[in-house]
């Protein structure tokens, strides 16, 4: 009898450590459980003086300003520029921990997943997927998209239109048209809004534009960078004095922003003549050493930031300034103002954040209010421009920017690029986005990469190139 | 008859503790398992937010993967990168199997070594791989350590050529592994009777002759069971090939391993692609696995 007993209890144990290591493995569920138990207390606990307590909550749901509204504002983005942006412009956010804040008494839950190898939007399409049977507390109620993915949520009923949330056309007037094609659905139906708009241009080294130009006045340099021909002038130049240009992913966003057709046309896969340009331009540059392959965000391409980097450029939007160049570090170009800024040889954009509602939100005036503040509120606008040198998405208060010495910006020497940066943003065309870009422009990069190093014929690298896109979209072929 | 009722009665219990390893087969391999080879015969993929399949069509999975050469490519740069680092990890784990088990070299301080060579394990993998991106970068340590005592006068790109890239992965699968190879071999160094070695010595026999003609042939099973696992573990090479070159397997995918094509396509949540090339991986480790036993057990048939 003793024997059974303990081996029962022996069962017992390996049991239960198995459910707690299933237990363990998610601790988002584990506290989602807890708080769920703390929800049924709080419901037993209230149980003996039912009715009564009912009727008071009721009575107290009327009385708030939103009653119809959830509790729970779910945010879905990749890291935490946007929570920033929150926390410094949207009147009435408070603060509660990394991933929490309340708005009035809804709770804010911020769930941040980086965009690396796609976890971002494979989070994000898991739960969009189930945003119908969510429970509503649990539903999205705000996702930001990037540009080069945004058709691929756009153009589906998960992002809501801005119209049916009540924001009309008016009230989006002050923004870049660029802005507003890009998050347009096939219907013609607006959904989504950003703060910035991300036209971009060159970014350049004023002591190496001294040394190689003679000068380092924006007008001087923008002359020597005109066009692609003048660059590849300059770039040679540069190279003589031991400068490297820039990466060419750099000059990439520059080409593929300026192309005559989408990436994929009729399910097949199209390398437009100005991507081949670039594949010929760019090896024409690595070849002379003036221009370097190294990727986008790692180790050695950005120690163009510092002096003896010896980098003439970074291309880049006004975003670049403040998250890119480290001017808070000792030693960077950036931190002595040391860099200056022009145009480029071709207007284009990068990058930019969109706000998108999730249709099935059941915070939609707060919601509503949260696009408005921060994306058409000039009080709000003006001060994420000076805050964080961002370029944001309103003509009135660029223009506004550019004609006063607010705009001066002290890692680019003083300079005001405002003026600049409005006149690309009018610039910009984007008939030419499709769903496919972000596959496409990384597989290019990456396939391409092999070419100019020498590891394949361009043949080859395009052909390397086929094989990765269409192993992402196995609905293409070329 | 009461005898036998206990008996039985006390089997049950065996059959009760095994419950768990079953449930947790059954839902963690079992299911995953049929299911994958399911899916290899559907059409089943994710076209941005739209599912597409599933949609039965029979072996076009398995066509399309073998239409082209790339696969063969991908299961021979996984078995270089693996042989590159296996061979000298079984050699450097043997000496020093032979060394920690010799009683005759009285080695000091025999823990801490035995602790110190098994602890890169220890190191997340991708972390490992992170390391050795910093560590070999064009503007990285290791390339100004060359160049300013002279060796280069450039910077050699490490990530840019096809056999430093994959001399790179062997690596640190070698110095990721080779402690626990040793710690393996030394157990089973320690289990051959020492009354062998003792009638060696007493024969006159060297330490070389000891080595090749003992320990060697006793070891064996131990030697099939250590290849047998790394080969398995080395066809499922893919953290740190992965982390090193971004997931591209550059240059021109030459260091790309099986399981990072198989990671390919789970951008599309490609199941039926996916299926197939598990189904694959599959066949092959199962076919590499009994070649090696078949060999054991001809050599013991001979003898």
């Amino acid at each position: 009898m003793k024997k059974k007993v303990i081996s029962a209890l022996l069962c017992a144990a390996v049991a239960g450590s198995m459910l707690a290591g299933c237990g363990a493995e998610q601790a988002a569920d584990a506290a989602a459980a807890v708080a769920d138990a703390a929800a049924t207390a709080a419901t037993e606990a209230a149980a003996p003086a039912a009715e009564p307590a009912a009727t008071e909550a009721a009575a107290e749901e009327e009385a708030a300003p939103a009653g119809d509204e959830g509790k729970v504002l779910n945010i879905y983005c990749w890291n935490e520029e946007f929570k920033s942006r929150i926390t410094d412009h949207y009147p009435g956010y408070e603060e509660v921990d990394g991933t929490h804040g309340k708005m009035g008494d809804v709770d804010v839950v911020w769930n941040i997943t980086p965009s690396d190898d796609n976890a971002y939007q494979n989070n994000l399409d898991e739960t969009l997927l189930k945003q119908e049977s969510a429970a509503a507390d649990d539903k999205i109620d705000l996702f930001l998209v990037e540009a080069d993915y945004a058709l691929k949520y756009v153009d589906t009923d998960y992002a809501m239109a801005l119209k049916d949330l009540g924001i009309t056309d008016a009230d989006l007037s002050d923004q870049y048209e660029y802005t507003q094609s890009i998050v347009t659905d096939s219907n013609g139906n607006l959904k989504g809004s950003s703060w910035q708009a991300c036209s971009a241009g060159l970014i350049y080294n004023r002591e190496a534009a001294k040394e190689i130009l003679g000068s380092d006045d924006p007008a001087d340099v923008q002359a020597a960078v005109a066009d692609w021909a003048k660059y590849k002038e300059t770039a040679a130049k540069a190279a003589e004095k031991g400068y490297t240009m820039c990466s060419v992913n750099d000059t990439y966003r520059t080409y593929s922003n300026n192309v005559s057709g989408k990436w994929v046309q009729d399910g097949k896969i199209v390398v437009d003549a100005n991507m081949d340009a670039w594949v010929n331009d760019s090896m024409e540059l690595v070849e002379k050493k003036a221009e370097n392959t190294y990727d986008l965000w790692g180790d050695d391409w950005a120690k163009g930031k510092k002096p003896e980097g010896k980098i003439f450029c970074y291309f880049g939007p006004a975003w670049f300034f403040n998250f890119c160049l480290d001017a808070d570090q000792d030693g960077t170009i950036a931190n002595q103002g040391g860099w200056g800024f022009c145009e480029g040889p071709q207007s284009y954009y990068w990058g930019g954040t969109w706000i998108c509602a999730a249709s099935g939100t059941d915070n939609p005036a707060l919601v509503k209010d949260i696009i408005l503040t921060m994306t058409t509120d000039k009080n709000v606008l003006k001060e994420i421009a000076m805050a964080d040198s961002d370029c944001v998405n309103s003509k009135s208060v660029l223009a506004d920017l550019s004609g006063s010495d607010d705009g001066n910006i002290a890692l680019l020497g003083g300079q005001n690029p405002y003026a600049e940066l409005a006149k690309g943003a009018e610039g910009i065309d984007l008939s030419n986005i499709s769903p496919y870009d972000q596959g496409c422009n990384e597989e290019f990069q990456a396939a391409m990469k092999n070419y100019f190093e020498g590891n394949a014929s361009k043949e080859e690298a395009l052909e390397q190139f086929y094989k990765g896109v269409e192993e992402k979209y196995p609905e293409l072929s070329h | 008859m009461k005898k036998r009722s206990n008996v039985v009665k006390y089997n049950r219990w065996g059959y009760i503790f095994l419950i768990p390893f079953i449930v947790v087969y059954v839902v963690f391999q079992l299911v995953p398992l049929v299911t994958t080879v399911g899916n290899s015969f559907f059409e089943y993929y994710r076209s941005g937010l739209t599912q597409i399949g599933p949609n039965w069509i029979g072996l076009e999975n398995y066509k399309s993967i073998f239409s082209t050469p790339d696969l063969w490519q991908y299961f021979g740069n996984t078995m270089i990168m693996w042989i590159m680092g296996f061979v000298p990890q079984i050699l450097l784990s043997l000496l020093l199997g032979a060394w920690f088990s010799n009683p005759s070299l009285r080695l000091k301080c025999q823990r801490f070594f035995k602790t110190v060579i098994y602890l890169p394990n220890l190191i997340m993998a991708s972390a490992f791989a992170m390391l050795f991106f910093t560590l070999f970068a064009d503007t990285g340590p290791i390339n100004s350590i060359l160049m300013q005592t002279g060796v280069l006068d450039a910077p050699y790109s490490f990530m840019s050529h096809v056999w430093s890239v994959r001399t790179l992965v062997a690596l640190m699968n070698l110095l990721m592994w080779f402690g626990n190879t040793t710690i393996l071999l030394m157990a089973g160094m320690m289990g051959i009777d020492p009354s062998l070695f003792e009638a060696a010595s007493v024969d006159g026999a060297t330490a070389t002759q000891v080595f090749f003609k003992i320990t060697l042939p006793l070891l064996r099973p131990i030697l099939i069971y250590v290849m047998i696992t790394s080969l398995i573990g080395g066809l499922q090479m893919f953290d740190v090939p992965q982390i090193l070159t971004n997931g591209t397997g550059d240059p021109m995918r030459s260091s790309m391993t099986l399981i990072m094509y198989l990671n390919k396509h789970l951008f599309s949540k490609n199941y039926g692609i996916g299926g197939a090339l598990s189904v694959f991986l599959f066949v092959i480790t199962g076919i590499l696995s009994l070649i090696i036993f078949r060999f054991t057990d001809n050599r013991k048939a001979i003898k």
